[in-house]
């Protein structure tokens, strides 16, 4: 960051640069041609990662299939039950046949939040093509469940039976802009949540060139980080959760 | 700087000459296909890991420790049950001994009351017969004396026959006190 500002400094006479944003770009691991969608990239390297942290934990950590766990098997088997109750609880007993679905998810995202925050680090679950892939993966797969687990009943799910007659035309139209908002706010909210952290982590550092304000950057950066470990671990949460909830609005979609 | 545009070009349309993002790097159109191509990748490989290993493994795991804490929960259970069996002989074991014990005491308590009566017997039987031989002696005395009575009354009447002058006939004056003494 520091010779970054200076150069720029060189540059443009200025001592402070601002570049939070470039901690984002996707670019080829090998060589600097164009990224085409085989490309292998940055996204690729960390995603990889993503998938080796969690073979080593899910498959080496329990390779002793112990009846009394090491630590790495606990958190297996923490993480497959903190899921699996998740699951049960929201969606109920026929939800449980897409649990592999949603720990998948949910591995992927907590375990790519968790990697983003190693310094450069690239976050891939902060790129909106990402989060809006799984969002819309979600909102699709669940709309197909809804429909061929209920057929045209699925629809009752925007008529409020409960709601004075009058009313329920005005909430079903709600209900259903409500509905296809979702996978929207599903996956900016995941990407808006990573990006904003990482970006405010970046400003804050880029303040530590000024040697007075040093200090207090530092400890902004400290305090930040601390705060994203918590997005890191909520986000994920909040997006599995959703995930179960959207499930059992189309395996029960009476309210 | 001929070769600039080429670089541009290179980089594409969302980084700057200098290496810097344009915009939000989120929304650069050309590297969606390259995050979701391999985002797609990595979720099935993930999905793959987790179906095939995973989650087969650690459910077996689970499923295990639970059947483990249930066994041991009722091999706990049994030995309790076989605690109050055996507490259960041991007071049976208790309340036999006492049984017996009040059996033997009683058995003891009646032989000991039989020598008793036994005995006690023996002396009724023995004080009947000191009290039949001091009755036979005091019948004998009683007996003796009357003899006595009669020989000196006898005595005396012949004494007194004699001295009256007259001449007793022996067998008049037995007869005579005889029936004095009987009526």
């Amino acid at each position: 960051m520091a010779t970054e500002a200076e150069v720029h400094g060189a540059e443009g006479g200025s001592a402070l640069s601002f570049h939070p944003l470039d901690q984002f770009i996707v670019e080829p691991l090998f060589g600097d041609g164009p990224v085409y969608w085989y490309t292998l990239t940055n996204v690729t390297l960390w995603m990889a990662i993503a998938v080796g942290c969690i073979a080593l934990l899910l498959v080496t950590g329990t390779s002793r299939r112990a009846i009394v766990p090491s630590r790495s098997q606990s958190i297996a088997e923490l993480a497959y039950g903190f899921v699996y109750k998740m699951v049960e609880d929201v969606t109920g007993k026929d939800g449980i046949k897409y649990f592999p679905y949603i720990f998948t998810l949910f591995l992927f995202i907590v375990v790519s939040n968790f990697l983003g925050l190693i310094p450069t680090a690239f976050t891939t679950t902060s790129g909106i093509a990402v989060t809006a892939v799984l969002g819309f993966g979600v909102f699709i797969a669940v709309t197909v469940i809804g429909f061929v687990k209920n057929g045209a009943a699925f629809l009752g799910l925007f008529w409020v039976s409960s709601a004075p007659l009058v009313l329920r035309p005005i909430l079903a139209i709600i209900e259903v802009i409500s509905y296809f908002v979702r996978p929207v706010s599903h996956s900016i909210r995941l990407a808006g949540n990573l990006m904003a952290g990482h970006a405010v982590i970046k400003v804050f550092a880029g303040f530590a060139a000024i040697a007075t304000i040093a200090p207090l950057s530092v400890l902004a950066v400290t305090a930040i980080y601390g705060l994203e470990v918590l997005v890191a671990f909520i986000q994920a949460y909040v997006f599995t959760i959703l995930t179960c909830v959207y499930l059992k609005d189309a395996l029960h979609p009476h309210h | 700087m001929a070769n600039e545009p080429i670089e541009t070009e290179l980089a594409g349309t969302c980084v700057d000459a200098s290496g810097h993002a344009i915009g939000m790097p989120q929304l650069c159109a050309d590297w969606f296909p390259n995050q979701i191509f391999w985002l797609l990748v990595t979720l099935g490989v993930i999905y793959f890991i987790l179906v095939r290993i995973a989650l087969p493994r650690i459910g077996a795991v689970l499923a295990e420790r639970q059947g483990t804490i249930t066994n041991d929960i009722a091999a706990a259970e049994e030995y309790k049950l076989r605690a109050a069996e055996a507490e259960e002989a041991y007071d049976k074991a208790l309340a036999d001994a006492r049984a017996e014990a009040n059996r033997i005491a009683d058995e003891t308590r009646a032989s000991i009351q039989e020598d008793l009566d036994a005995e006690l017997a023996r002396a009724d039987e023995e004080i009947a017969e000191r009290t039949a031989e001091s009755e036979k002696a005091i019948a004998e005395i009683r007996a003796g004396s009357k003899q006595s009575v009669h020989e000196v009354a006898t005595d005396v009447a012949r004494e007194i026959v004699a001295l009256m002058g007259g001449n007793a006939d022996q067998a008049r004056i037995d007869a005579a006190v005889k029936s004095r003494m009987e009526g």
